[in-house]
């Protein structure tokens, strides 16, 4: 049996950031990671750094974003000082388009919401009119009615990111363990012992960051996490020049000059395949934004599956009946990479949560609708 | 360096590559043929500018992106070649002038967008 300070049950972006955080802050850390037929939403993501839209009606979600976003460039500063790895962080703020007057509308009256809820803490947008966004967007199709802009939003290569995070982990001593499944769970306050498959692992904390396997890990360790698969379908065209000065939330320019193309919401269980109407869809909303875009060729295409709570905020959690116990359940894991690495790590390894991260527990799911 | 496999059918399609006439048989991809050309790369890649040809031929690596026929950055091994094709270097990344589009704004009707946005 090996026995570690702490197990990460995860090898994603959320569980690497997390074991990093750990394996930094000196716990003995072990990362469990599943083999390639696991669903690693960390390899099929949009790579956004994206807080403008997080937490309506859920400021704390919004303040947690802003914190993470806040958190993002110390966090690629540090990766690359001790990985050689660059994460391609940007942070200029970030456009999303409005085709129509209705969703210009509509996203107004959402940004606004977002500004009274956020009270004291602040939260600054501005509206852009179609002649503005002209002068920065070269080539805007006409169906573009305007934009909702925030300071906040950026964009980074995301694989550079879960790349960096496991290079990062490994050199503060943690121990890396790909190809691992959980066959048996004992669980005991401040004491979990995991069977993967005729090895055993031993630690006094344990995080679930499985992505959709929490909703089967969550039980065994007192904890809940009802999160589900909603797939999502991104285009990518040909490298081109760079034109674009800053991310369009479903549009977004990569360093290299690739442009990505999103995005789509689903819910059609564990299934990864493409939907010709969805395909249609992302490129059509693309091409009425900026025309130029139908020249391009699509290069790649892919889905994959978000990990969705169910009312999309994220779950932490610790539990009451194993304490020692954590879970982290979210569907950004790259936006949330600064929060996890340099916030929720933190508050594992000394111990507790933070009284300030409870309404994020799954305990809001156990209250009775209101009659 | 290639040549075409013994039991392959004959060479009976001509395509330009580079300005190359190369004959490569019946179902052949344009990667096929440039391979047949004997050049040492099709593409220029978008960032260092390093050479690349045609790798993995079963759709996976993109090294073989190549222009055919005008249009730029096509996967050259996806490509059956065809009578006449022509095949061209493709040099860095590809060369877009937006403020010079045609503003050729589609019809077609505003699909809706992602919903939620939690």
């Amino acid at each position: 049996m090996r026995q570690f300070d702490a197990i990460v049950i995860g090898g994603g972006l959320v569980g690497a950031a997390i074991g990093y955080g750990l394996a930094r802050a000196g716990l003995a850390t072990a990362m469990i990671d599943e083999g390639d037929l696991a669903f690693r939403a960390s390899r099929g993501n949009f790579g956004l750094v994206w807080v403008q839209s997080k937490g309506l009606g859920a400021p704390h979600y919004q303040r947690w974003t802003r914190l993470s976003a806040e958190e993002w460039p110390d966090l690629a500063k540090e990766l690359g000082e001790r990985t050689g790895i660059a994460v391609g962080l940007e942070q200029p703020g970030g456009l999303q388009l409005c085709l129509g007057e209705e969703e210009l509308q509509k996203r107004q009256g959402m940004m606004e919401q977002m500004r009274r809820e956020a009270g004291n803490f602040g939260f600054e947008y501005r509206m852009l009119d179609r002649r503005e966004l002209a002068e920065i967007l070269p080539g805007l199709g006409r169906a573009v009615a305007g934009a909702s802009w925030t300071p906040y939003d950026g964009h980074a290569n995301s694989l550079n990111l879960l790349h960096a995070l496991h290079k990062a982990f490994v050199e503060k001593g943690g121990a890396y363990l790909p190809n691992r499944t959980v066959t048996e769970a004992k669980a005991a306050p401040h004491d979990f012992r995991l069977e993967l498959g005729g090895e055993t692992i031993a630690a006094p904390k344990i995080v679930l960051a499985a992505g959709l396997g929490n909703a089967k890990l969550a039980p065994l360790f007192g904890l809940s996490a009802p999160v589900w698969p909603q797939r999502g379908q991104i285009l990518v065209t040909e490298r081109t020049s760079r034109i674009w000065p800053l991310p369009l939330g479903s549009l977004r320019q990569t360093q290299e000059g690739t442009i990505m193309l999103g995005s789509s919401e689903e819910d059609v269980g564990f299934d990864t395949s493409q939907k010709p109407e969805i395909m249609r869809n992302i490129a059509r909303r693309a091409v009425l934004s900026f025309p130029w875009i139908a020249e391009l060729q699509i290069v790649r295409a892919w889905a994959a599956l978000r990990v969705m709570p169910p009312d999309g905020l994220p779950i932490y959690d610790e539990s009451e009946e194993f304490p020692g116990a954590f879970t982290a359940n979210c569907h950004s894991g790259v936006t949330l990479a600064g929060a996890h690495a340099n916030a929720f790590a933190p508050m594992v390894a000394a111990g507790a949560l933070d009284p300030t991260m409870a309404p994020f527990s799954a305990k809001r799911f156990d209250v009775p609708a209101a009659a | 360096m290639f040549r075409p496999r013994p039991d392959a059918p004959g060479a009976t399609i001509a395509v330009e590559v580079e300005g190359q006439t190369v004959m490569v048989p019946q179902g052949a991809s344009a990667a096929a043929a440039v391979l047949l050309a004997g050049l040492a790369a099709i593409r220029e890649t978008a960032i260092s500018g390093s050479g690349r040809a045609p790798y993995c031929m079963m759709g996976v690596c993109f090294d073989c992106l190549a222009e055919i026929d005008g249009v730029p950055n096509r996967q050259s091994c996806m490509v059956p070649a065809r009578t006449g094709m022509r095949i061209r270097r493709r040099r860095g990344a590809r060369a877009i002038d937006p403020n010079n589009a045609p503003d050729d704004s589609p019809s077609f009707p505003i699909p809706e967008p992602r919903s939620g946005g939690a």
